[in-house]
Order: C-alpha cells, then structure tokens, then sequence
C-alpha cells in the first residue's frame, strides 16, 4: 500500500496518485483532490524562489493525525497528502491532497478539511526570496478562520 | 532534568538549530520559555512574550501550562506556514 503522507523534495505526478489512490476500490465514486503552486508574487512583492523547511518526523505525524480525523469525520475511502520542501520556483506544485469516496460531497468536504487543518497546524514554514531580500511568510489570520469552521481551535497566528 | 531544545525557521536562525538544558522535573513549557528569555539576550529576542510562537512537546503542540516529561523533546517555532 501506498503511504498516506509523503515528505519529500521532488514533484509530483497528479494522475499518478490519483490512480493509486483510486486503485482497486471499486467503491470509490469521487476523487477530490486540491494542488497548491508556488507564486511569483505574495504580500505585495514580487518572489523569484521559495525555500521550505518542516520538521521531520512531527510534520508526518501531524498530517498523519488529520488523515485520522478526516475519515472520522466523513465517509472517505481514502486520503493522500504530498508535501513538498526544500527549494521552489514559481509555478512549482507545494502540495497535493487527494480524497477518494463514494460519493463527491464527503470528498470535497474532506480534502478541504485536510487542507484547512493543514495549513494552521502541519509544521511547515516558508521562507521566500524578494526584490527586497528574503523574508519569513506571516501566517494569516484567514486560514485561522477557515479552520475553525471545521470546529479546529487551536490558533495558530495567536501570541 | 535534560531536555533536548530543537528550533525552526527564524528562531533556528536566531539560536540554531538545538540545544540541550537542565531544567527542574516538572517545569512547565512557559517555565522553560521564561528560563530561555533570561539565559541570553538572542533567546529574549527569539521568545519574547507577545510574539506568536509555537511550542511542541515530544512532537505535539502543547498549550504553555503542558508539564514537560523527563528528557522529552521540546521545540519552539513561529506560526507554520504551509501548504
């Protein structure tokens, strides 16, 4: 069996994990599935490069904890995390979520739970490259709020 | 008791990546946080109060009031930005 949650430098192939994904589970009606990309500007300033750092072992346990509580909370088949590190260009893909489920509604709903839960409480930072110099990205209070829809309190720009 | 102390992004580039301590049995995070900021003045800019900060305890994010377990590893970083 593929592995839930992968860390890792190089890129990576959205068709190629669907189809593991979705592999030998006739049940499955739906694949969601969500890829963030680096971009050339954030916060105003243009940004030619982009480095990635995580903490190993605790970032895949985390991830790992969301996958858990995403198929507690709705009727999926399966879930996949990819997260890239390291160096990265514009245009260049961060991070796949990929949910399989019966049906398309929990699939949706899931694979932006993970994403949500992700981006406050996956330790990952980004440090990105700018006219300016290099700078630490702030976390937003947006993602803050779009975790707690999901009921997630534990705050992650808080002081 | 001796705690391994791991950093991550601007605070590794402030103190480095890890240190060991020798702290009491039964400090708490904020306890050990508050040791921090008195032992140089890179540790009370990197951990100053009122900057947002995570802490995490064997690898789980814990609240300040958590009671570190003996010879656990403790980790302190900003907001994670991911994703």
């Amino acid at each position: 069996m593929v592995a839930r949650v992968q860390i890792q430098t190089q890129n990576f192939n959205l068709c190629d994990e669907v189809e593991a994904l979705r592999a030998n589970d006739p049940s499955v009606g739906a694949v969601a599935s969500f890829v963030g990309l680096v971009r050339d500007r954030n916060d105003g300033l243009d940004v030619s490069a982009m480095e990635l750092e995580h903490y190993p072992g605790m970032t895949e346990r985390a991830i790992e904890a969301m996958i858990e509580e995403a198929h507690r909370r709705f009727d999926i088949r399966g879930a996949r995390v990819i997260h890239r590190v390291g160096l990265l260009l514009p245009m260049d893909q961060i991070v796949l979520v990929a949910v399989s489920s019966s049906h398309r509604g929990t699939a949706f709903q899931a694979c932006e739970f993970i994403m949500d839960f992700l981006k406050t409480q996956a330790p990952f930072w980004k440090k990105e490259q700018t006219p300016e110099g290099a700078r630490w990205v702030d976390a937003r209070v947006s993602d803050d709020a779009a975790a707690a829809r999901w009921g997630l309190t534990q705050i992650n720009t808080a002081a | 008791m001796n705690l391994n102390i791991r950093y991550f992004a601007s605070i590794r580039e402030a103190l480095g990546p890890s240190q060991q301590v020798e702290v009491a049995a039964g400090t708490t995070l904020g306890a050990l946080r508050d040791h921090l900021i008195a032992s140089s003045a890179a540790h009370a800019a990197a951990l100053e109060r009122g900057c947002a900060l995570r802490c995490a305890v064997n690898q789980t994010i814990c609240a300040e009031s958590a009671v570190i377990p003996d010879g656990a590893e403790v980790a302190f970083f900003p907001p994670v930005t991911g994703g």
